[in-house]
């Protein structure tokens, strides 16, 4: 890929994060807003009169729904605070609703909100966590080293998600929502840290025999000193491919646990809790539109592959130049 | 002789150690079955204490991991409250599901991965474009989706049965009817692990026939005129095999994560279903259970790419 390229998945990317980040404005209804006569209702078409859009009316019928034409609302714009929404009492369901009558377009933008804020927490904990016992483990080396290398291989010794279900397991179950994605967040987090750990001791480890690193400290710097000055700066590049590899991962980990129903709970939604209404199959089948919440994430995982990609070539030609 | 008893050494302290480590957090777990009971109120609490004390949860804690350790040696992993049934028998039926879903999915994985990698390695130009824009398609859906799409299409179309490992009037077919009724079961879970592993293994599987395919011993054999269809299968696969082997070992954990998202979303009988249900019942010899078999597993599986890989590549031998 070429820089500018690079540059335009990034700027996507960010733009995700943002529209997840403000979906309290982009999202025409509330994550718990009912709409209880209309349950498992269809996307709504959006009809144009000139330029200006306008939806029909909705009628529950027996099986279904039946488009009442003789009712127009226009889509009001800038309206009670939020981007766009039907004028009372139409209503605009862009990807349907659920079994409750929730909007769901709304509810994967505040879903978004949670996964992706997840993944993104989740990975700057590990990160941390592994910058700082790899960069100590490679700098000091000895017995140091020894625990944490031994210590890691524990961690890698079970399959990734048995490890998150493990960690879970026994931990408090019927917890708050807000409780629940901290939780959630530090069990991936601290549970992901070992596999950056060991790629940044492997930096630490080279970079401290360099020249100017032993020059600086047969000149009496300091530990401290040194890893600041001269071993952190080159941890850098390794740090940041592990970021957009790790977010994509940890993405997925958070919609998996609150899949499962051990992670973020109803009413607020996540990618993963949303899909578990979808789980059932005879559900699906009459209302395609659940999968939107697994669709949505798609495009961000494919963001995150994308730029891993570009960061990882760009390293392998300066390694070569 | 004496790296093998190294590697077997190393994976047995290494188990030794998930042990310790998991049984020691079970411990630290607030709650556990009893305090569910405690709060039902037609349960008096010393009937509670009593419980708890056959089942021995008032003993310290290294008496009670020294208790279960040497019990889980021999295949009894303690008795499960929640389904009042002995762990040991429950686990095993699970986890032969869960073998056998592994196992045919890891083995047709490979056979396919093989030669998509090998005519992949070959290619150049739009094929080439083509083959990496459909590997990076596959590999950025979720694991989840595609069950759950995969699932959808079962019952859309109805070639499939819907989830489960056996139709409902199982019991009275014979053994060779049973056996293709579990295979027509197994079809859509092994297919979903199949396509989530292949792009990872695809691009593998490139990246080591081209190392090779560039090496200068391939260039002089091809000097030499030895035909391309023993060129690859003699020289290039032989020399490939080393960074694929390990490959193998390391993908088992990946499969066995997979593995537990598509039991649980297919209803696939195997350990994933089990353990999530053991979490939400607060059925810790379950999960301990679950769990260490989960490490052998994967252990076993590390130790068995490395024995091979010793068997296989001369230049660890010599190494030592």
């Amino acid at each position: 890929m070429t820089r500018r390229q690079t540059w335009a998945v990034a700027a996507c990317l960010t733009a995700m994060h943002l529209a997840a980040f403000r979906a309290d404005w982009l999202a025409p209804y509330g994550y718990a807003d009912q709409h209880r006569e209309f349950p498992y209702a269809p996307p709504t078409p959006i009809h144009w009169a000139g330029i200006r859009p306008f939806v029909y009316g909705l009628a529950p019928e027996d099986d279904g729904y039946r488009v009442d034409a003789t009712r127009r609302y226009p889509v009001q714009f800038l309206s009670r605070g939020r981007l766009f929404g039907a004028a009372e009492p139409g209503v605009i369901f862009l990807l349907g609703t659920d079994g409750d009558g929730r909007d769901v377009f709304s509810r994967v933008l505040y879903g978004a909100r949670v996964s992706l804020a997840a993944g993104l927490l989740a990975a700057l904990l590990s990160l941390g966590i592994g910058c700082m016992l790899g960069t100590v483990a490679g700098f000091f080396g000895g017995w140091v080293d020894q625990l944490l290398m031994r210590g890691s291989e524990l961690f890698m010794a079970l399959p990734w998600l048995y490890l998150l279900l493990a960690v879970r397991a026994f931990l408090p179950l019927h917890i708050g929502s807000l409780q629940a994605f901290f939780l959630v967040v530090a069990i991936i987090g601290g549970v992901g840290w070992v596999r950056p750990a060991r790629l940044i001791r492997g930096v630490v480890l080279s970079q401290r025999e360099r020249p100017f690193v032993l020059a600086a400290r047969g000149f009496g710097a300091g530990p401290a000193y040194l890893i600041r000055r001269h071993i952190l700066p080159f941890t850098w590049g390794i740090t940041l491919t592990q970021a957009t590899v790790l977010i994509p991962q940890y993405i997925l980990a958070e919609v998996t646990l609150s899949f499962l129903g051990l992670g973020v709970a109803e009413p607020v939604p996540s990618w993963g809790n949303m899909l578990s209404e979808a789980r059932q199959y005879h559900v699906l089948t009459g209302h395609p539109w659940l999968l939107a919440p697994g669709i949505a994430a798609v495009p961000a995982l494919l963001g995150y592959l994308l730029l891993a990609e570009a960061l990882s070539s760009r390293k392998f030609k300066n390694m070569t130049n | 002789m004496k790296y093998v008893l190294c590697r077997i050494v190393h994976g047995a302290l290494l188990l030794a150690g998930v042990s310790l480590l998991t049984f020691g957090f079970s411990a630290l777990a607030p709650g556990d079955f009893y305090s569910e009971m405690r709060v039902d109120p037609s349960i008096s609490p010393e009937a509670v204490e009593t419980l708890r004390h056959k089942a021995g949860f008032d003993r310290p804690l290294p008496v009670r991991y020294a208790a279960w350790a040497s019990a889980a040696l021999h295949g009894d992993f303690g008795y499960s409250l929640a389904y009042a049934a002995p762990v040991g028998p429950l686990v095993r039926e699970r986890l032969g599901a869960t073998l056998l879903l592994a196992a045919s999915a890891t083995i047709a994985a490979w056979v396919l991965a093989l030669p998509l990698g090998i005519w992949y390695a070959t290619r150049r130009g739009w094929q080439d474009a083509l083959a990496h824009t459909a590997m990076a398609l596959l590999l950025i859906v979720p694991d989840l989706l595609l069950a759950i799409v995969l699932l959808l299409l079962a019952v859309e179309t109805g070639w499939f049965p819907a989830g489960g490992m056996a139709s409902l009037d199982a019991g009275s077919l014979g053994a060779w009817r049973r056996a293709a009724d579990v295979l027509r079961h197994l079809i859509l879970p092994a297919s979903a692990l199949v396509i989530g592993m292949l792009p990872v293994l695809v691009r593998h599987v490139r990246a080591a026939v081209m190392e090779v395919m560039d090496a200068p011993f391939a260039l002089s054999a091809r000097a030499q005129g030895i035909p391309p269809r023993r060129l690859l299968w003699r020289h290039l696969l032989a020399a490939a095999a080393n960074p694929l082997v390990a490959l193998f070992g390391l993908s088992l954990g990946t499969l066995l994560s997979a593995s537990l998202l598509v039991e649980v979303v297919m209803g696939w009988p195997g350990l994933g279903p089990l353990l999530v249900d053991a979490i939400m019942a607060r059925d810790v010899p379950i999960v301990l259970a679950v769990v260490m078999l989960s490490a052998a597993f994967l252990i076993a599986g590390n130790l068995a790419a490395d024995l091979l890989l010793y068997r296989l590549d001369p230049r660890i031998r010599v190494r030592q």
